[in-house]
Protein backbone atom coordinates (compact mmCIF):
# COMPACT_ATOMS: atom_id res chain seq x y z
CA UNK A 1 0.00 0.00 0.00
CA UNK A 2 1.56 3.17 -1.45
CA UNK A 3 1.29 5.85 1.77
CA UNK A 4 1.58 9.27 1.68
CA UNK A 5 4.10 11.76 3.13
CA UNK A 6 1.22 13.35 5.05
CA UNK A 7 -0.33 9.68 6.50
CA UNK A 8 2.85 8.99 8.54
CA UNK A 9 2.41 12.40 9.92
CA UNK A 10 0.51 13.13 13.61
CA UNK A 11 -2.02 16.09 13.44
CA UNK A 12 -0.53 19.20 14.57
CA UNK A 13 -3.41 20.76 16.63
CA UNK A 14 -3.11 17.81 18.47
CA UNK A 15 0.43 17.09 19.40
CA UNK A 16 0.58 20.62 20.19
CA UNK A 17 -2.09 20.17 23.15
CA UNK A 18 -0.65 17.71 24.04
CA UNK A 19 2.93 19.43 24.67
CA UNK A 20 0.93 22.25 26.06
CA UNK A 21 -0.51 20.28 28.36
CA UNK A 22 2.53 18.86 29.70
CA UNK A 23 4.85 21.95 30.08
CA UNK A 24 4.42 24.71 32.68
CA UNK A 25 1.97 27.41 31.76
CA UNK A 26 2.91 30.31 29.39
CA UNK A 27 5.96 28.21 27.99
CA UNK A 28 6.37 28.87 23.95
CA UNK A 29 6.78 25.82 21.42
CA UNK A 30 8.26 27.06 18.21
CA UNK A 31 7.23 25.88 14.73
CA UNK A 32 10.83 23.84 14.37
CA UNK A 33 10.29 22.18 18.11
CA UNK A 34 6.85 21.45 17.64
CA UNK A 35 7.71 19.88 13.79
CA UNK A 36 10.51 17.74 15.65
CA UNK A 37 8.12 16.10 18.48
CA UNK A 38 5.79 14.96 16.06
CA UNK A 39 8.34 13.58 13.52
CA UNK A 40 9.72 12.08 16.59
CA UNK A 41 6.12 10.39 17.82
CA UNK A 42 5.85 9.02 13.91
CA UNK A 43 9.15 7.14 14.85
CA UNK A 44 8.74 5.84 18.37
CA UNK A 45 5.29 4.37 16.52
CA UNK A 46 7.50 3.09 14.27
CA UNK A 47 10.06 2.04 17.08
CA UNK A 48 7.36 0.49 19.35
CA UNK A 49 5.49 -1.64 16.72
CA UNK A 50 8.30 -3.08 15.41
CA UNK A 51 9.31 -4.14 18.67
CA UNK A 52 6.04 -5.49 19.47
CA UNK A 53 6.27 -7.23 16.69
CA UNK A 54 9.27 -9.00 17.54
CA UNK A 55 7.32 -10.62 21.24
CA UNK A 56 4.40 -11.54 18.80
CA UNK A 57 6.56 -13.90 16.83
CA UNK A 58 8.35 -14.70 19.77
CA UNK A 59 4.52 -15.80 20.98
CA UNK A 60 3.87 -17.43 17.27
CA UNK A 61 1.32 -15.11 16.34
CA UNK A 62 0.46 -12.82 13.82
CA UNK A 63 -1.81 -10.37 15.78
CA UNK A 64 -0.52 -7.65 17.81
CA UNK A 65 -1.86 -7.77 21.30
CA UNK A 66 -1.93 -5.95 24.46
CA UNK A 67 1.17 -7.47 26.20
CA UNK A 68 2.99 -7.26 22.91
CA UNK A 69 2.68 -3.56 23.05
CA UNK A 70 3.28 -3.58 27.15
CA UNK A 71 6.67 -5.76 26.64
CA UNK A 72 8.02 -3.30 23.87
CA UNK A 73 7.84 -0.39 26.29
CA UNK A 74 9.87 -2.16 28.79
CA UNK A 75 12.35 -3.55 25.91
CA UNK A 76 12.48 0.33 25.05
CA UNK A 77 13.21 1.31 28.51
CA UNK A 78 9.77 3.18 29.12
CA UNK A 79 8.94 1.39 31.75
CA UNK A 80 7.62 4.47 33.11
CA UNK A 81 4.79 4.27 30.71
CA UNK A 82 3.47 0.29 31.66
CA UNK A 83 1.35 1.86 34.66
CA UNK A 84 -0.25 4.32 32.96
CA UNK A 85 -0.95 2.39 29.98
CA UNK A 86 -2.31 -0.77 32.11
CA UNK A 87 -4.54 1.59 33.66
CA UNK A 88 -5.47 3.16 30.41
CA UNK A 89 -5.99 -0.49 29.41
CA UNK A 90 -8.76 -1.70 32.13
CA UNK A 91 -10.17 1.72 31.44
CA UNK A 92 -10.82 0.55 27.47
CA UNK A 93 -12.13 -3.03 28.49
CA UNK A 94 -14.55 -1.09 30.67
CA UNK A 95 -16.29 1.07 27.95
CA UNK A 96 -16.26 -1.66 25.47
CA UNK A 97 -17.96 -4.07 27.91
CA UNK A 98 -20.13 -1.19 28.95
CA UNK A 99 -20.99 -0.72 25.10
CA UNK A 100 -22.09 -3.79 24.73
CA UNK A 101 -24.41 -3.60 27.72
CA UNK A 102 -25.51 -0.74 26.18
CA UNK A 103 -26.05 -1.53 22.99
CA UNK A 104 -27.52 -5.17 24.01
CA UNK A 105 -30.08 -3.37 26.61
CA UNK A 106 -31.14 -1.06 23.09
CA UNK A 107 -31.78 -4.05 21.09
CA UNK A 108 -34.46 -5.44 23.66
CA UNK A 109 -35.88 -1.81 24.28
CA UNK A 110 -36.20 -2.16 19.97
CA UNK A 111 -37.92 -4.77 20.18
CA UNK A 112 -40.29 -3.81 23.24
CA UNK A 113 -40.54 -0.98 21.23
CA UNK A 114 -41.89 -2.30 17.55
CA UNK A 115 -43.93 -4.02 19.69
CA UNK A 116 -45.72 -1.07 21.73
CA UNK A 117 -45.73 1.21 18.26
CA UNK A 118 -47.88 -1.24 16.46
CA UNK A 119 -50.29 -0.84 18.86
CA UNK A 120 -49.67 2.52 19.13
CA UNK A 121 -50.47 3.15 15.55
CA UNK A 122 -53.91 1.46 15.48
CA UNK A 123 -54.58 4.54 18.63
CA UNK A 124 -53.25 7.01 16.29
CA UNK A 125 -55.27 6.41 13.53
CA UNK A 126 -58.11 6.73 15.52
CA UNK A 127 -57.24 10.28 16.75
CA UNK A 128 -57.04 11.18 13.03
CA UNK A 129 -60.37 10.27 12.39
CA UNK A 130 -61.82 12.11 15.85
CA UNK A 131 -59.49 15.07 14.32
CA UNK A 132 -61.32 15.32 10.81
CA UNK A 133 -64.73 15.22 12.42
CA UNK A 134 -63.83 18.20 14.54
CA UNK A 135 -63.11 19.78 11.35
CA UNK A 136 -66.40 19.55 9.90
CA UNK A 137 -67.64 20.66 12.82
CA UNK A 138 -65.97 23.52 12.90
CA UNK A 139 -66.25 24.10 8.91
CA UNK A 140 -70.11 23.49 9.69
CA UNK A 141 -70.35 26.57 12.19
CA UNK A 142 -68.71 29.08 10.18
CA UNK A 143 -70.68 28.22 7.53
CA UNK A 144 -74.16 28.69 9.69
CA UNK A 145 -72.64 32.14 11.12
CA UNK A 146 -72.06 33.34 7.63
CA UNK A 147 -75.60 33.03 6.66
CA UNK B 1 -13.68 4.45 10.86
CA UNK B 2 -15.06 5.37 14.16
CA UNK B 3 -12.09 6.57 16.47
CA UNK B 4 -11.97 7.61 19.87
CA UNK B 5 -10.86 11.31 19.70
CA UNK B 6 -11.22 13.12 22.40
CA UNK B 7 -8.54 14.10 24.69
CA UNK B 8 -8.58 15.83 28.48
CA UNK B 9 -11.20 18.45 27.65
CA UNK B 10 -11.85 21.84 29.50
CA UNK B 11 -13.50 20.64 32.72
CA UNK B 12 -10.49 17.93 32.98
CA UNK B 13 -12.90 15.32 31.76
CA UNK B 14 -10.57 12.23 31.00
CA UNK B 15 -10.80 10.40 27.75
CA UNK B 16 -9.28 7.86 26.97
CA UNK B 17 -6.95 8.75 23.52
CA UNK B 18 -6.88 11.92 21.88
CA UNK B 19 -4.63 11.03 18.46
CA UNK B 20 -6.75 10.00 15.89
CA UNK B 21 -6.35 5.69 16.06
CA UNK B 22 -6.70 5.30 12.01
CA UNK B 23 -3.42 7.47 11.97
CA UNK B 24 -1.58 5.33 14.10
CA UNK B 25 -2.66 2.42 12.23
CA UNK B 26 -1.05 3.45 9.27
CA UNK B 27 1.77 4.20 10.55
CA UNK B 28 2.30 1.09 12.45
CA UNK B 29 0.88 -1.05 9.18
CA UNK B 30 3.79 0.89 7.22
CA UNK B 31 6.08 -1.40 8.96
CA UNK B 32 7.33 -4.84 7.47
CA UNK B 33 6.52 -7.79 8.44
CA UNK B 34 3.24 -6.40 10.44
CA UNK B 35 -0.09 -8.74 9.50
CA UNK B 36 -2.57 -7.56 11.94
CA UNK B 37 -3.35 -5.48 15.17
CA UNK B 38 -5.64 -5.89 17.21
CA UNK B 39 -7.61 -2.75 18.83
CA UNK B 40 -6.36 -2.73 22.43
CA UNK B 41 -3.05 -2.79 21.13
CA UNK B 42 -4.24 0.55 18.59
CA UNK B 43 -5.01 2.19 21.38
CA UNK B 44 -2.33 1.30 23.88
CA UNK B 45 0.30 2.30 20.82
CA UNK B 46 -1.73 5.62 20.55
CA UNK B 47 -2.00 6.39 24.26
CA UNK B 48 2.09 5.28 24.77
CA UNK B 49 2.50 7.89 22.06
CA UNK B 50 0.75 10.55 23.75
CA UNK B 51 2.83 9.63 27.06
CA UNK B 52 5.82 9.80 24.94
CA UNK B 53 5.26 13.15 23.15
CA UNK B 54 4.33 14.27 26.80
CA UNK B 55 7.79 13.33 28.22
CA UNK B 56 9.78 14.30 25.27
CA UNK B 57 8.49 17.46 26.15
CA UNK B 58 9.09 18.10 29.71
CA UNK B 59 12.31 16.48 29.21
CA UNK B 60 14.33 18.45 27.05
CA UNK B 61 12.61 21.72 28.65
CA UNK B 62 14.29 20.86 32.25
CA UNK B 63 17.18 19.71 30.65
CA UNK B 64 17.13 22.31 28.78
CA UNK B 65 19.43 25.71 28.03
CA UNK B 66 19.08 28.51 30.52
CA UNK B 67 16.65 30.56 32.64
CA UNK B 68 15.26 32.35 30.04
CA UNK B 69 13.76 28.85 29.54
CA UNK B 70 9.88 30.40 28.42
CA UNK B 71 10.34 28.26 25.27
CA UNK B 72 11.20 24.74 24.24
CA UNK B 73 13.10 25.05 21.08
CA UNK B 74 14.54 22.38 18.61
CA UNK B 75 17.87 22.39 20.03
CA UNK B 76 16.88 21.15 23.30
CA UNK B 77 15.38 18.39 21.67
CA UNK B 78 18.49 17.70 19.40
CA UNK B 79 20.04 18.04 22.46
CA UNK B 80 18.25 15.42 24.03
CA UNK B 81 18.09 12.70 21.62
CA UNK B 82 22.44 13.46 21.50
CA UNK B 83 22.61 13.43 25.29
CA UNK B 84 19.77 10.61 26.41
CA UNK B 85 20.32 7.41 26.14
CA UNK B 86 16.77 6.97 26.74
CA UNK B 87 16.25 8.91 23.45
CA UNK B 88 19.33 7.90 21.65
CA UNK B 89 16.83 6.48 18.50
CA UNK B 90 15.88 9.78 17.36
CA UNK B 91 19.68 11.01 16.49
CA UNK B 92 18.88 10.50 13.23
CA UNK B 93 15.83 12.51 13.04
CA UNK B 94 17.06 15.57 15.08
CA UNK B 95 20.39 15.92 14.32
CA UNK B 96 22.09 18.92 15.71
CA UNK B 97 22.67 21.80 13.41
CA UNK B 98 25.68 23.57 12.55
CA UNK B 99 26.77 26.82 11.03
CA UNK B 100 27.08 26.17 7.36
CA UNK B 101 30.71 28.19 7.64
CA UNK B 102 31.04 25.73 10.74
CA UNK B 103 30.36 22.60 8.59
CA UNK B 104 32.72 23.59 5.19
CA UNK B 105 35.75 23.74 8.24
CA UNK B 106 35.14 20.62 9.56
CA UNK B 107 34.83 19.38 5.89
CA UNK B 108 37.97 21.11 4.70
CA UNK B 109 40.04 19.54 8.28
CA UNK B 110 38.71 16.41 7.56
CA UNK B 111 40.42 16.33 4.30
CA UNK B 112 43.63 17.69 5.22
CA UNK B 113 43.59 14.22 7.58
CA UNK B 114 43.19 12.62 5.06
CA UNK B 115 46.03 13.88 2.34
CA UNK B 116 48.24 13.70 5.48
CA UNK B 117 47.81 10.02 6.11
CA UNK B 118 48.19 9.14 2.01
CA UNK B 119 51.23 11.10 2.95
CA UNK B 120 52.52 8.53 5.61
CA UNK B 121 51.88 5.57 3.66
CA UNK B 122 53.64 6.25 0.89
CA UNK B 123 56.63 7.04 2.64
CA UNK B 124 56.30 4.42 4.93
CA UNK B 125 56.17 1.80 1.25
CA UNK B 126 59.42 3.35 -0.09
CA UNK B 127 61.06 2.72 3.72
CA UNK B 128 59.90 -1.19 3.26
CA UNK B 129 61.29 -1.09 -0.30
CA UNK B 130 64.85 -0.12 0.68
Amino acid sequence: MAERPEDLNLPNAVITRIIKEALPDGVNISKEARSAISRAASVFVLYATSCANNFAMKGKRKTLNASDVLSAMEEMEFQRFVTPLKEALEAYRREQKGKKEASEQKKKDKDKKTDSEEQDKSRDEDNDEDEERLEEEEHNEEEEVDN
Amino acid sequence: MADVVMGKDKCGEQRLVSLPLSRIRVIMKSSPEVSSINQEALVLTAKATELFVQYLATYSYRHGSGKEKKALTYSDLSNTAEESETFQFLADILPKKILASKYLKMLKEKREEEEEENNNDESEDDEVES
